[in-house]
């Protein structure tokens, strides 16, 4: 009896254990897919000539993109960093966690992060294309996308900055600080690496971003940029571009060099978290 | 230059929202003297000895009254500097608490704020501070590595320094020792009673042998209230209150 009912523990064990485990292997497999497949048909399409050439219809380049995705960044960046982190230095520095509009507001934030991004999409497109008459513009671009990348910096800065323990606040203020002192000799240098990372992370998700900017920059693939107001493309924009007008190579090849850039990116921050992370906030 | 820095507290009452933490304290602490606060855990010392460098005010729906004067300032005055007040009370906590910066710049830190910038100036405080908290010989050559590399014992001595270099007149310690082993006790122990010559002490600590070894006089605080202050050989050895009496010979229930 007893016998038995070990053994039925052991077989359910087994089989949970079986079941998890070629869970793991299809997602990995999914995965890597993705990945082999992009390689090995992007691969070898990714030259000097792609990346840097002058673009024509035979030969389309990707340098437009490469432009117009680093102005999109600058742009966002520029404008989303000194808002969202001064957002979350005031909801964690200058309020009360029990105040019931602080709780709204950090649900509102929490709401606005999970917005479909085409949403944000036409959004930019009645605000900045039609209302303010910018056309299609990569300004228009990078403050839609600088709208959408907000709430997530404001969230992780946030955290980082509720990591930072109080006895570092208090201390600071006792050796007779100011407060604008203390946040910023004692409080921002122990959340940096969180606030570095959460920045790196939310320029992975610009670059990755191409449903904001199908409504919003214009999708011209085939010329370089003048400045901030031209419209243009970008590198995910591209990929679309050009796997819906024949150019599967290109496409396929655009992919690798945004794969590549986000992955890189993503390590990046990884990297950066664990160095300036390490034992600097031993206390709890 | 001759000011007066001992601490006079008259009919003070402090509120927690509506909680009575402080009733009615009437207390007068001497100068270059090292003053004990003791009593069971919430009955209020680290609720006086915040409420003396205002640490206070940083939490909401706390109230004071009556007076709290250092020298014949009233620092619940309304045009108190209150930076200024702290950089005149220095305080240690119970967990020591240095910054992640290197030594060097933990101790600086203050120093930095009131607006010493030379070098060489800075230079002196440092090593004349951490000379103080009997620091130096230690990490004179590690200054500028990262002080969350030191021991627990090292890193309050450091904050021991640190507060000394913001050159005040009064040390708030509130159970500095609390954390630490009986070596590093018995240096910070040691500590307190050179810095009494140079500096006031208010110390807080439930461990009732240090108060008989190292202050001068000796509160005794029980929910809010000081029941009894008197000098401190005289309080352990013949204290007034029955109270008092049944705490320190541990028959308190």
């Amino acid at each position: 009896m007893k016998e038995s009912a070990h053994r039925r523990q052991m077989l359910k064990y087994q089989v949970m254990k079986l079941l998890t485990q070629g869970a793991l292997l299809l997602s990995l497999a999914a995965l890597i897919t993705v990945i082999v497949f992009i390689l090995v048909r992007g691969l070898p399409y990714v030259n000097l000539q792609l990346l840097f050439g002058e673009y024509s219809s035979k030969n389309p380049t990707i340098k437009p993109a490469l432009i117009g995705t680093l102005y999109l960044v600058l742009i966002s960046i520029v404008i989303a960093a000194p808002l969202g982190i001064g957002s979350a230095i005031f909801l964690t520095e200058y309020t009360n966690n029990k105040r019931r509009l602080i709780h709204i507001i950090r649900i509102a934030v929490e709401t606005l992060a999970g917005i479909p991004s085409i949403v944000y999409g036409i959004f930019g497109y009645l605000v900045f294309v039609i209302a303010l008459g910018f056309k299609y513009s990569l300004i228009g671009g990078g403050i839609t996308l600088a709208v959408m990348i907000l709430p997530v910096i404001v969230r992780s800065t946030e955290e980082s900055l509720l990591a930072v323990p109080r006895s570092l606040r208090e201390g600071s203020l006792a050796l007779g600080s100011s407060k604008v002192r203390t946040i910023f000799s004692v409080v921002l240098p122990c959340a940096a690496s969180g606030i570095v990372t959460s920045l790196i992370l939310a320029i992975g998700r610009v670059i990755s971003e191409s449903a904001v900017l199908i409504l919003t920059i214009g999708m011209v693939v085939n010329k370089m940029p003048k400045d901030f107001a031209s419209p243009g493309t970008s590198l995910a924009l591209d990929v679309y571009y050009f796997g819906s007008h024949g150019y599967p190579e290109q496409a396929a090849a655009t992919g690798v060099v945004l794969l590549v850039l986000v992955v890189s990116i993503n390590i990046m921050a990884t990297i950066i978290g664990k160095i300036y992370g390490k034992g600097e906030l031993a206390d709890g | 230059m001759d000011k007066k820095f001992n601490i006079t507290v008259r009919n003070c009452d402090l509120y927690y929202s509506e909680f009575h933490a402080l009733k009615n304290i009437n207390i007068e602490i001497e100068e270059h003297e090292v003053t004990a606060m003791i009593g069971p855990s919430g009955c209020g010392k680290s609720t006086f000895i915040k409420s003396l460098n205002r640490m206070n005010d940083l939490i909401e729906d706390c109230r004071i009254s009556g007076e709290i004067k250092i020298g014949d300032q009233n620092i619940y005055d309304k045009n108190t500097d209150i930076n200024l007040l702290r950089k005149n009370v220095g305080m240690v906590f119970q967990k020591p608490n240095p910054f992640p910066m290197s030594v060097y710049d933990n101790v600086a830190f203050a120093p930095r704020t009131f607006g010493t910038k030379k070098k060489n100036e800075l230079d002196k405080i440092v090593e004349r501070s951490l000379k103080q908290a009997g620091l130096w010989g230690e990490v004179r050559d590690r200054l500028y590595t990262n002080a969350m590399g030191l021991s627990g014992g090292q890193q309050q001595r450091l904050c021991i320094a640190r507060a000394l270099a913001a050159d005040p007149q009064i040390l708030l310690m509130d159970e500095p020792t609390s954390a630490l082993d009986p070596i590093s006790t018995g240096k910070i122990e040691d500590l307190m009673s050179m810095l009494k010559a140079d500096y006031t002490i208010v110390i807080v600590t439930h461990n009732m042998q240090q108060a008989t070894r190292i202050s001068d006089k000796t509160a005794f605080f029980l929910l809010g209230e000081i029941i009894e202050y008197n000098k401190t050989d005289e309080l352990f050895a013949n204290p007034q209150d029955k109270r008092t009496e049944n705490y320190i010979t541990g028959r308190f229930g």
